[in-house]
């Protein structure tokens, strides 16, 4: 199995693998305590119609799918200070406009390519030099925003203390959706449009299970999204079947046994409750 | 009682505050000014816009109109670690991954602490200790009852060592010894520091009792005077109204007794 790491092009899936779950399982604890799991997909989906566009132009697409992204996570921001309409509401309405104004992009196109539907599914093991510099970019970024940790966990925590002691909450909101925008566009071409929602979600949901810190379910989350691209890629390459999607098997894999190994430590401290009590 | 420090000198004062939400006017006229080291009890109906003016005090709601002072600056301008709040109980959120004592620590930080320094744990369980919720301080908070995790953000408010309380409705949902516990660590809290405590509840025997002042508002501020002075009948009726009037005449005739 792990001649499988002396092949370049698995050496790059493993690093782009790596280097993606860090930023996106450091953020999903905020959007899963935050409920924005919809998010994620959302953006995901807008990140297409930045692709379409870069396509259309004949530009790189991340360099077109970055800004466009980002102005549909700050639009979804502002609506939602700006009215009393629930998150996923918001987001059901951008999702769908930025996907119709990239399948109306790829439309304007006079060549057909199949390129685009490889964001749609994604192709770890098609990893190129620039996708693996953007991604160590990003994960560079995500390392620099840790200071602002302990002001997002509180505004996660509660948003009327936080804004009592002073912290700009709207203004960090921004700066997260922001950040977990640039976070899914470096995603989705490795992992796909479909699938990036699972990136974000699924090893933070484990982590909530198993933590009873906000600081543990970071670290974590972050320990089990590492874990999982490396078992992941490595049971791809074994028993031949596509990597993002056995990344994610894996992902799910962890989360059964975190909810398993949560529902065991419930029943023990119950038992051990009852033997204390005459 | 206090150390005498700033009395006299005003922490609150308030000028013609009106709110408006949703194009309803909800709070109005509020006119008056707070001395330093004062009790002040917030009565008022359901509804009365109590929560929304400690709120303009935080300066988590801009007032339409008016002004209003904390410590001589504009409400949110005044440096955090002065106040310390106490929300309501009911709209507290327990899916957050915490444990008690970290909650205090955020209190005395005002930042989620990621790791706790032992100087700050042992600052977090003395007061957890002087709440009387020492043995909660490593429990999640999920895992707490509704009195226990009133106990914790008292602590999480007091641990600060504010100059000014703001508590909305500390006594609803627990009961008379959570309650008597209460008003015990405040009254230990106030004669300590001399802090100015402000304090909403449905509770006049409460108020009659421990409060030097009383703040009677209906939409509008009914009345803001010692509670002597403030808490007459015709201010009450005023204040809530001709239905509870008998309820509160007896309940005041029981308290004097």
């Amino acid at each position: 199995m792990l001649e499988a790491l002396s092949l370049p092009f698995m050496q790059r899936a493993l690093l782009a693998g790596l280097l993606i779950a860090f930023t996106t399982s450091y953020f999903g604890v905020f959007v899963v305590q935050r409920s924005l799991a919809f998010m994620g997909s959302g953006l995901a989906h807008a990140a297409f119609g930045g692709v379409a566009l870069g396509l259309l132009l004949e530009h790189e697409p991340l360099w077109i799918a970055v800004p466009f992204t980002i102005i549909v996570a700050i639009l979804i921001t502002w609506v939602r200070d700006h009215t009393r309409l629930a998150a996923d509401t918001v987001i059901g309405v951008f999702f769908a406009f930025a996907m119709a104004l990239g399948i109306v992009f790829l439309s304007m196109r006079t060549s057909y390519s199949a390129d685009a539907f490889t964001y749609l599914f994604g192709s770890i093991l098609a990893v190129q030099a620039i996708d693996l510099w953007f991604a160590g970019l990003v994960a560079l970024l995500t390392l620099l925003s840790i200071p602002l940790w302990s002001r997002w966990a509180y505004a996660t925590f509660d948003r009327e203390a936080a804004r009592a002691d002073g912290l700009n909450v709207l203004a960090h909101d921004y700066l997260l959706a922001i950040a977990i925008a640039v976070a899914v566009v470096v995603a989705v071409k490795v992992i796909g449009i479909v699938l990036l929602s699972a990136f974000l979600v699924i090893p933070a949901a484990a982590a909530r299970l198993l933590a009873n810190r906000f600081a543990s379910m970071t670290t974590f989350a972050v320990g089990l999204s590492l874990l999982t691209v490396v078992a992941g890629v490595l049971a791809s390459y074994e028993f031949d079947i596509p990597t993002g999607a056995t990344i994610i098997l894996a992902q799910v894999a962890a989360f059964a046994l975190a909810l398993l190994t949560s529902i065991a430590l419930r029943r023990q401290r119950i038992r051990r409750a009852r033997q204390m009590t005459p | 009682m206090g150390n005498g420090e700033n009395d006299g000198q005003p922490v609150i004062e308030t000028q013609g505050i009106e709110v408006v939400a949703d194009g309803f006017c909800i709070l109005e006229a509020l006119n008056h000014t707070i001395p330093a080291g004062a009790v002040v009890a917030i009565l008022g109906p359901n509804g009365a816009g109590k929560s929304t003016y400690l709120k303009v005090l935080l300066g988590l709601v801009t007032p339409t109109n008016g002004s209003a002072l904390v410590f001589s600056h504009p409400p949110g301008k005044a440096p955090p670690s002065w106040i310390g709040y106490v929300p309501q109980i009911k709209t507290l959120d327990r899916a957050f991954p915490a444990r008690s004592c970290e909650l205090v620590v955020n209190g005395l930080r005002g930042r989620w602490p990621w790791r706790i320094t032992p100087a700050e744990h042992d600052a977090a369980m003395a007061e957890l200790a002087r709440v009387g919720a020492a043995q909660v301080a490593h429990r999640p908070l999920a895992a707490l009852s509704g009195g226990e995790l009133q106990r914790v953000y008292l602590a999480r408010a007091l641990v600060r060592r504010p100059k000014l309380v703001l508590l909305d409705e500390p006594a609803a949902g627990i009961d008379v010894t959570g309650e008597l516990d209460l008003y015990r660590v405040l009254e230990h809290y106030h004669h300590d520091t001399g802090a100015t405590i402000l304090m909403i509840t449905h509770d006049w025997a409460t108020a009659a009792h421990h409060a030097s002042h009383a703040l009677l508002i209906n939409r509008r501020q009914i009345c803001f005077a010692p509670s002597q002075v403030a808490l007459t009948d015709e201010n009450l009726r005023q204040a809530f109204g001709h239905a509870q009037h008998d309820h509160l005449m007896h309940l005041g005739k029981d308290s004097d007794a």
